[in-house]
């Protein structure tokens, strides 16, 4: 198992912030009027340019991360990233004092400017975020580590830049969990798959020699749960990212499905399937005691924890049908929350505590919607053929879920893709994935 | 069987007729299909394997239901007998939704489904350790369209050897 999760230096040169800064971004309301921002590419020196084509085979290294802040900062709809075509001032310079008039011209509002260097095998970048109109500079960071962790400066940065100018903490440095899938509908390959937020650096985490289901980031993002049909028994699994270790938690005479972690890690919630009930237990990672949630003749399963682990939701069909509940996290004070038309479930917990993202089934669509935690002000935010299981960005703002959609007309065929959506119903977008993709889980932000 | 069921079911079958209906002009085979669903309860047998000569390998639901049709009755009497006069043979019984249902609760409906055959037999005779239940959700739809017809032959139960 390759390191992922590498050891991040992040040194503070100088800070100087402007507390009257003319910018800002309202991330509140659908943003139809994006800002526009400058990235200028930042600035390679040629020995920086020969170390790094030597060590990691890119030769404008400050171009290429300045790509990966624009692309970012692109994505999350909020900002306008500018040609750089039209930049007039070289990164060198604009990054010691930018010709601000020069930059008002092209009608960048905020530049981000930086350097980066590579010496003894140490990689160093220095940003700077401009503020045009007032001609200020807004923030000034550096970062040391090793080369191969140059996309991740560059998220880093990006979420530095989204910080400073909507008040909120980013979503860049994160990755996704997901499930990759391969072959036809009736015999598809599944395997546990790991990247970057953006789509890049993929990695498999198994080979597709079992089914494998709905992994989950624990909250260090260093372990994931998810359900394997290992030797054809279908049980909860954890696995370790880092050394590629995997046990089997969910160890029950009988199938064990839909796990996520507890918000400080230490339980698994799950599901226990035994003779056609399904029921919600934890499972205690430390002492492998195990507690018993809901006892009900129902389907009760896909919990999702509140952030402050008291509460939990989850979908059961006691009623009926499939609908969205909430009680204690010790199973007691249960009450039904969704009571609109169609059925309700996946119900997930939003980081911020106010909401819970569903999936819900109505006249044979699907939608991704949100309600309050006691089930008023369901909003609806997408609607689809067939799509599922929303997951949160840690700062609550965007969320990521899976669609499938036939491929011709005759409803033959089909893609599975990872698709975001703001929580504002704007912004939906297609995720760039390497194979089909299902299941998807985000991480909580990588550093801070 | 309820009311509101009868309601339901046919209202499904009025529906299908309309469907069926709008594509006559295409000529589909109206009568076939029509044959093939009662609700929207599989009733044909192009999926259909056989454990034994006569001894049909698995059995049909409809949309969110684990409950066993008359149909489906028929069909586990006579695997039941079979288990019987072939007493060394143990099954699995694989439960399966279609499509039309979030992932994680349709894994809980095939186990549902799976217990509810498994149950059946149970009754008619056989040793509850001779059958062990695997439910697979909506991963292994046996037909891989999107259509009523489809999902109807993707819910249901079917009974595998296990030696």
């Amino acid at each position: 198992m390759t390191k992922i999760f590498s050891v991040f230096v992040i040194l503070i040169l100088f800070f100087k912030t402007n507390c009257n800064a003319l910018i800002e971004i309202d991330i509140t309301r659908g943003n139809l009027d994006p800002l526009p921002i400058a990235v200028s590419p930042l600035f390679t020196d040629d020995e920086t340019r020969k170390n790094s084509n030597n060590e990691i085979k890119i030769k404008d290294l400050g171009l290429e991360i300045s790509l990966v802040i624009e692309n970012n900062l692109k994505i999350s709809g909020l900002f306008d990233p500018l040609n750089n075509d039209a930049f007039l001032q070289k990164p060198d310079i604009a990054h010691l004092k930018p010709r601000f008039e020069d930059w008002a011209l092209i009608k960048a509002q905020a530049l981000i400017t930086g350097k980066v260097n590579i010496i003894d095998d140490k990689l160093k970048v220095e940003f700077r975020l401009w503020d045009i109109l007032a001609g200020r500079e807004m923030m000034a960071l550096a970062f040391t580590t090793v080369p191969s962790n140059w996309r991740r400066v560059g998220h880093i940065i990006s979420d530095k830049v989204y910080e400073r100018l909507t008040g909120e903490k980013g979503y860049f440095d994160t990755r996704i969990i997901y499930v990759s899938e391969e072959g036809p509908k009736t015999q598809r390959v599944k395997k546990l798959a790991i990247m970057d937020q953006d789509g890049e650096n993929t990695k498999y985490l198994t080979l597709g020699n079992e089914l494998v289901l709905t992994p989950r980031f624990n909250p260090t993002s260093q372990m994931v749960t998810y359900l394997s049909y290992f030797k054809n028994l279908p049980r909860v699994y954890l696995l370790d990212i880092e050394t590629g270790t995997q046990e089997v938690v969910g160890d029950f005479p009988g199938m064990t499905f839909a796990p996520r972690f507890s918000p400080d890690g230490k339980k698994i919630i799950m599901s226990f399937a035994k003779d056609g009930n399904s029921d919600i237990y934890t499972m205690d990672l430390e002492n492998r005691v195990v507690e018993r949630i809901t006892n009900h003749p129902s389907i009760d399963t896909s919990p999702s924890y509140s952030p402050d682990g008291k509460f939990i939701t989850f979908n059961s069909d006691r009623s009926g049908y499939q609908q969205i509940y909430v009680s204690n996290s010790d199973g007691s004070n249960v009450k039904r929350i969704s009571f609109g038309k169609g059925l309700y479930g996946t119900p997930v917990w939003s980081p911020r505590g106010d909401l819970i993202a569903f999936t819900k089934l109505h006249k044979g669509k699907f939608f991704i919607g949100v309600m309050r935690i006691d089930g008023s002000g369901e909003r609806l935010l997408t609607e689809n053929y067939y799509q599922e299981a929303p997951s949160w960005s840690p700062n609550g703002r965007v969320l990521i879920f899976y669609r499938e959609t036939k491929t011709n007309q005759k409803g033959e065929g089909f893609s599975a893709k990872l698709w975001s959506i703001d929580l504002t119903g704007y912004n939906e977008r297609l995720v760039k994935t390497d194979t089909d993709a299902s299941d998807p889980s985000w991480s909580a932000l990588l550093s801070n | 069987m309820s009311f509101t069921k009868i309601l339901k079911n046919t209202f499904l079958f009025i529906l299908l007729s309309f469907i069926l209906t709008a594509c006559a002009t295409k000529k589909t085979s109206t009568t076939k299909i029509e044959g093939q669903m009662q609700g929207d309860v599989y009733t044909g047998s192009d999926t259909v394997e056989y454990l034994a000569k006569g001894v049909p390998d698995r059995v049909f639901f409809a949309t969110n239901e684990s409950i066993l049709t008359t149909m489906s009755r028929d069909t586990l009497r006579k695997q039941a007998a079979w288990l019987r006069d072939n007493s060394s043979i143990n099954v699995v019984i694989e439960g399966h939704a279609d499509e039309r249902g979030t992932r994680e609760y349709n894994l809980a409906l095939g186990e549902r489904r799976a217990n509810a055959v498994k149950d059946y037999l149970i009754t008619y005779g056989i040793s509850s350790n001779r059958i062990s239940v695997i439910s697979y959700g909506k991963e292994r739809p046996v037909d891989s369209g999107s259509n009523p017809l489809s999902w109807s032959k993707n819910r249901r139960s079917v009974t595998v050897k296990a030696n």
